[in-house]
């Protein structure tokens, strides 16, 4: 039971993580919550189906289509929906559930409302200290761990990161000191959209493909970047592993109960926000004035 | 700053409860499309066809009912008298997975615009008992092919006969039976676990996904299973949308479970099927899957739901004459293979013999004349009992059950079997049940 706790809790909860991050990440730097994040995340899934599945297409290149139709997408979303009302959060919230039910309604049209499924990139399973565990899981797992390296390495040791990371700091100095922000966070955007796409060709062959496979996510992914501290990619990172283990604990423990796993999780989110509402590690508005 | 953050948490977390109750089925997206064949001469029989449309429960009461308007049509249509009426098919896209108000909306539309005179479908008990009370205002036929709870009919045709005599079902067989069915089905497999297996108790684990119709089986299958000479090791009810259940099959797996007995309709079927293949769980799956009975299953689980084994309305087996040319025909014409919801088919011929029989549309007349039918249909023989609701049992309709075997959806039921002592039922086509060849190998020597 314990090897199942561990193995289960860890591949649940990166798999979070991996979707989380760039939610996180936009809010960040650029301050939007971006509410469409997991449908951009569902469009990358279908276009793997429709790519790979319905074409015939090469499952590699089908991923790299994916990602830059999404990404395509995501800018021109972000140029021309997003950006022209980012300065009210309000407004932003309704513009991106918008651009996500557009999507949702776009994808019924194109697909149905079928459950569908995409071929994994590796089929078949291992056993890890005695639990089964598919290959695709072992390989998002792997992915994962990449991306949030990349990640890294881009915010911290590269120009584009530095400007990032200024913008976030202070949008108004960062700008008196040369940086074009309104371009960083077009960069900024597309990293936070080409992580939703990766996020949704990874699972894509994990989980099921129907036009409303965004909203759950986006709950989760909410609770996490809350629990985290708006913005914080450590905190982000470190509560997608909380929920993602309190999930697999539910379904072990109360097995008749394992619909209420997603519950479980928000509460202990609510629970966590009544004793320390910054989240765990709050670096909401630290840096503004 | 500090009532800014407070704000924003606000806003987020209202934002989680709007997707909660969105994601649980309060969103709306009808996409309300009426497809008429406008005909020039002929007098015109106008069916409404009710389900919603883009899922595979309305998608396939439309293919059933358009394939037997096709083929009454092409055949001269329906003999009234000196007249001919030709079917006419008109889509009720009822949306009624995501909102009843828009079903109600549907069917109101469908009376008062396009001047439909019957109809024939339904999915979501919920949606059906209102859209039914709107066709019994107007006098109009309502023939369920999708929604199987008994209360649609019984405590209405039975109390009120008057007001909801213009109520059927022709399919599924009703939920009660379908728990007998789903019973049967079960101890068939125990049966070929004991035989092959050499285990006298095997172990179930039910897992069901948590919603509202199957919540009586659950409570049932964990008093009747014990009685049925096997041993119930744990209840799993993940979401009906849960997009991962492999801490559910792993620990079901390390339960010790020889068969999974399970009941799903939502995307968990999917889910449930491709990890229950792909993590090679050493368990026979039986039991109810809506996704299961689709030709695009195998693929959706990326081939892992191999072996997994449910019910169905149809079967490529001959429970009559034409069930197996249904069958084919279905699958040619919608590279698909035929849910229960395609009912609607049968429907169709069964209501086309009788208004010939009696020679009139009359609602009234045709109620009386559909309450005394006995049709054979693709479905079996069809009779309708007291409150209108098709008979289930041998000599009527049966119900099929279909195992994914070498890549091909078969018949596995009826296949020798014995419902009363001396008798014996098997329908032409069907085939044995096979165990998953990993399950065989997992358990032979232990």
């Amino acid at each position: 039971m314990i090897e199942n706790i561990l193995v289960r809790g860890l591949l649940n909860s990166c798999v979070y993580a991996m979707i989380a991050i760039g939610f996180s990440l936009i809010f960040g730097v650029a301050r939007i919550i971006n509410l469409s994040h997991t449908a951009f995340y569902m469009v990358a899934a279908y276009g793997i189906f429709l790519f790979n599945v319905q074409a015939g297409f090469d499952p590699i290149l089908s991923i790299v289509l994916s990602i830059l139709v999404v990404s395509a997408l995501g800018v021109l979303s972000y140029r021309y929906l997003i950006d022209p009302v980012r300065e009210r959060e309000t407004s932003t919230l309704i513009v991106t559930i918008a651009i996500a039910l557009m999507m949702q309604e776009i994808i019924f049209i194109l697909f149905g409302g079928h459950y569908r499924g995409a071929v994994a990139l590796i089929s078949g399973h291992t056993t890890l200290i005695g639990v089964r565990v598919t290959n695709q899981y072992i390989l998002t797992l792997a992915v994962v761990m990449t991306a949030l390296i990349i990640v890294w390495y881009l915010l911290m040791k590269t120009r584009l990161g530095i400007a990032i990371r200024a913008a976030a700091q202070d949008r108004e100095i960062a700008n008196l000191m040369g940086v074009d922000v309104r371009k960083v966070a077009i960069h900024t955007m597309t990293i936070a959209v080409v992580l939703a796409a990766l996020a949704g060709a990874m699972v894509a062959p994990i989980y099921v493909l129907e036009p409303h496979m965004w909203i759950n996510p986006l709950v989760i992914i909410l609770a996490i970047v809350i629990l985290g501290g708006l913005g914080s990619i450590k905190g982000t990172f470190i509560s997608a592993f909380i929920l993602g283990f309190t999930e697999v604990l539910v379904v072990i423990f109360i097995p008749g109960g394992a619909f209420l796993k997603v519950t479980f999780a928000l509460a202990l989110m609510v629970i966590i926000l009544l004793i320390r509402p910054e989240g765990l590690f709050g670096v909401f508005l630290e840096g503004e004035r | 700053m500090f009532r800014h953050r407070w704000s924003i948490l606000s806003l987020l977390i209202l934002v989680i409860c709007i997707l909660l109750l969105v994601a649980t089925g309060c969103d709306d997206s009808p996409v309300d499309v009426d497809e008429v064949d406008e005909g020039e001469e002929a007098n015109f029989l106008k069916v409404g066809i009710v389900g919603p449309m883009g899922f595979v429960q309305g998608d396939h009461s439309w293919y059933g009912a358009e394939l037997a308007k096709e083929e009454i049509n092409a055949a001269g249509g329906i003999n009234v008298g000196d007249k001919n009426y030709m079917i006419q098919t008109v889509m009720v896209d009822t949306n009624e997975l995501q909102s009843v108000d828009d079903a109600v909306s549907a069917v109101e539309r469908a009376i008062a615009v396009d001047d439909v005179d019957l109809f024939i479908g339904g999915f979501r008990t919920e949606a059906v008992l209102p859209m039914t009370e709107v066709a019994v205002d107007n006098n109009k036929i309502f023939m369920i092919a999708g929604a199987a709870d008994r209360s649609l009919l019984e405590g209405r045709v039975d109390v009120d006969y008057d007001r909801y005599k213009y109520l059927f079902r022709i399919a599924p067989p009703n939920n009660i039976e379908l728990v007998t069915l789903s019973f049967i089905l079960l101890n068939e497999v125990a049966n070929s676990v004991r035989a092959e297996l050499g285990i006298d108790t095997p172990r179930v684990a039910i897992l069901m996904e948590m919603l509202t119709w199957n919540e009586p089986l659950v409570q049932i299958a964990q008093q009747q299973i014990p009685a049925m000479g096997m041993e119930v090791v744990g209840v799993w009810r993940p979401s009906a949308t849960a997009t991962d259940i492999s801490t559910e099959l792993t620990e079901i797996q390390s339960q010790g479970a020889h068969i999974i007995y399970m009941a799903n309709s939502g995307p968990v079927a999917i889910t449930y099927g491709r990890q229950w293949g792909e993590l090679e769980i050493p368990a026979c799956s039986v039991g109810l899957s809506v996704e299961n009975q689709k030709a695009g299953y195998l693929e959706a689980t990326g081939g892992y739901g191999e072996y997994d084994m449910s019910l169905n309305t149809y079967g490529r087996a001959a429970a009559t004459e034409k069930s197996i040319p249904f069958w084919d025909t279905f699958m040619e014409t919608y590279d698909d293979t035929p849910s229960h919801s395609a009912g609607t088919y049968d429907a169709l011929y069964l209501i086309k013999d009788a208004i010939e029989n009696i020679g009139t549309i009359d609602s009234e007349a045709l109620a009386e004349e559909i309450a005394n039918a006995d049709y054979e249909g693709a479905l079996g023989r069809v009779v309708f009992d007291e409150v209108h609701d098709v008979t289930w049992g041998p000599g009527f309709v049966t119900g099929f059950s279909n195992q994914w075997q070498d890549g091909e959806l078969v018949a596995v039921w009826p296949y020798e079997w014995s419902p009363a002592e001396g008798v014996e039922i098997t329908y032409q086509g069907a085939v044995p049940y096979k165990i998953p060849p990993r399950v065989i190998d997992y358990w032979k020597d232990r």
